[in-house]
């Protein structure tokens, strides 16, 4: 799913255009003029640390807070305007940690949400079945496990067909299995040309899933593109994990101690890890040849999103303090 | 533009959530009871058993209706907005196709359902009961007795909407709630009678008695004790209320302004 670029044939409308978009509370600037388009098709992260502004814009794309200034179309409607039905009843919404009524069951639920969506009630058994939950259909909501429940909150965003889904924090409560069907499930929906913009606090679950993504830090969009480009542009340091045969470390160190920029950490188990500055990588691995079979085994690992994430925001926190970086 | 399909399913879910969970049953149960013991031992203290007049059974009804009443439409109303705050699926709910006023309105129309149904049904029941010892204007004036509560119950709704709208938490809510109770049903008119014997009655004149209109309790105490000439002789009224507050059109329409003020504040205070 991590493509650079959404499918071009898709590639020709915004699913969601924000320009301008400013929210103030008081003193606090919690979106700050954020511009963003995401493309039809496109699974598309949002994260940031609390406070960063990222549920703020999250419930300005889905019209709950009103923008002091800029504009938000999503679906092509103003989602506050004059044809926000319009704009609503393409909007799929499953919220962080809801709670659905005790009192229904899940079919009761949604057919419930379904007449207030104007989606047909005969898709609601169906999207029960998609999500599992076709053997407790009928049972209260008030009987129903945490995970059960994202599930059936899941099945309310997907009724209706939306062309657009709003996912807060969607895997919280799932069981890796249900993680893993909930993925599967979004891959069709993305194939179908469903646009997905998910928020979670969970890096490593979004990093191979997301086409492209936006880090948000005081009400600003700081980093936006594809984990890959996102990469290049911190360029951050690439992870060498060594496995060296005893004594092959104090062959391999003065050859390393010449390449700058190279930083080496002994771990456990005869692994030694370097941090190696991107555009270094061809040199040490010159270095790492003439080891011989003093190297038993070498493993190279990108940052992840958890480390761009904290890259970024430890540049933040430099710039801030007047530390060039 | 408002879409009255919109209200009627919220109105719809929040009516049958309260059949389902046997709240109507209850208090209507609760209201025919209460009502049937006045009638027929309300004059129990006198040494009296048994259906004395339809004029004594309202009157000893008022008394306590309204005290009940408002507070199971607080007890009603309080969470309905805070509720699904609180629960997280306010914002679901407002991602929907649907305006904030139509979901107010919706909720608000369910729960006046349900409370209206219970209203009728159990003093209906009592009417039935005691149709027998009824005559026509008897059975008027416990008409206009059953629809004054559920104006009385439809005001304290609209008063509970709005604390639910005005609340942070479901906690506060109660609180307010309670409190509110309190003030209308026994702090004001004990407010009102301190002032006027603190002042000797020399301030405020003839303008004093309209200060019952602030309160929507006395304004159903006065709706039902007023328009009755029997009992208006028997509190010896007759002589200190202006005819304007005597008369049920003038004290229907505010109650009817109880109703729609609240809400409309509450709509006001709704926004994004």
């Amino acid at each position: 799913m991590a493509n650079v670029s959404p499918p071009p044939d898709r590639a020709a409308a915004e699913a969601i255009r924000v320009r301008g978009a400013v929210r103030h509370f008081g003193a606090v600037r919690a979106v700050d003029g954020v511009d963003l388009d995401v493309q039809r098709g496109e699974v598309f992260g949002l994260i940031g640390h609390n406070g960063a502004g990222k549920s703020t814009l999250f419930k300005m794309m889905l019209g709950l807070i009103e923008a002091g200034a800029g504009e938000i179309q999503v679906a092509g409607h103003a989602v506050n305007g004059r044809h926000f039905r319009v704009a609503r009843r393409r909007i799929g919404y499953l919220p962080e940690n809801v709670v659905l009524y005790d009192n229904l069951s899940g079919l009761e639920t949604l057919r419930f949400f379904a007449r207030l969506k104007g989606a047909a009630s005969h898709e609601c058994p169906a999207l029960l079945d998609r999500v599992g939950l076709s053997a407790v259909a009928t049972r209260p909501v008030r009987g129903y496990s945490k995970g059960m429940r994202q599930r059936l909150g899941f099945a309310q965003a997907l009724l209706g067909a939306p062309q657009v889904l709003f996912l807060d924090e969607p895997t919280n409560g799932l069981d890796p299995q249900a993680i893993r069907d909930f993925y599967a499930t979004l891959h069709d929906l993305r194939s179908r040309g469903v646009t997905i913009l998910i928020t979670s606090h969970i890096l490593a679950e979004l990093q191979e899933r997301v086409d492209r993504l936006a880090i948000m830090a005081s009400g600003r969009i700081c980093a936006l593109g594809s984990v890959a480009q996102l990469r290049e542009r911190l360029d951050m340091p690439l992870q060498f994990d060594l496995t060296l045969a005893d004594g092959a470390e104090t062959s391999l160190t003065p050859g390393l101690s010449a390449v700058p920029g190279v930083s080496t950490t002994a771990i456990e188990g005869g692994v030694l890890r370097l941090h190696v500055p991107r555009q270094l990588k061809m040199q040490v691995l010159g270095v790492l040849c003439a080891a011989g079979p003093g190297l038993r085994d070498l493993r190279i690992v990108e940052p992840s999103l958890e480390d761009l994430f904290f890259g970024l925001r430890h540049r933040a926190d430099m710039a801030k303090d007047g530390v060039p970086s | 533009m408002i879409e009255l399909r919109q209200i009627l399913t919220v109105a719809g879910k929040e009516f049958r959530d309260r059949m389902r969970n046997r709240w109507v049953l209850a208090v209507a149960l609760v209201f025919a009871v209460i009502a049937l013991l006045i009638a027929y031992f309300g004059g129990a203290q006198q040494g009296q058993v048994g259906f004395r007049s339809i004029e004594f059974t309202i009157a000893s009804l008022v008394s306590l209706v309204i005290y009940l009443i408002p507070l199971i439409a607080m007890l009603l109303g309080f969470d309905a907005i805070v509720g699904e705050r609180e629960r997280g699926s306010l914002d679901l709910l407002l991602s929907l196709p649907i305006t904030r006023l139509e979901l107010l309105l919706g909720k608000y129309l369910g729960l006046a359902a349900a409370l209206t149904a219970s209203t009728l049904v159990g003093f209906g029941l009592v009417a039935l009961v005691l149709s027998r010892h009824l005559n026509w204007s008897g059975l008027y004036h416990f008409g206009g007795f059953i629809l004054s509560s559920v104006l009385l119950g439809l005001a304290f709704l609209s008063l509970a909407v709005l604390l639910s709208v005005l609340a942070r938490d479901r906690t506060r809510a109660s609180g307010m709630a309670i409190a509110l109770w309190f003030g209308f049903v026994l702090v004001f008119d004990l407010l009102l009678l301190g002032l006027l014997v603190l002042t000797g009655g020399r301030y405020g004149g003839e303008a004093f008695p309209y200060l019952l209109l602030l309160n929507p309790a006395d304004v159903f105490r006065l709706l039902n004790v007023f328009s009755l000439d029997d009992i208006r002789a028997m509190y010896g009224l007759a002589s200190i209320v202006p005819p304007a507050l005597a008369n049920p059109w003038w004290m229907g329409s505010a109650m009817l302004a109880w109703i729609l003020a609240p809400l409309a504040l509450a709509t006001w205070r709704f926004r994004p």
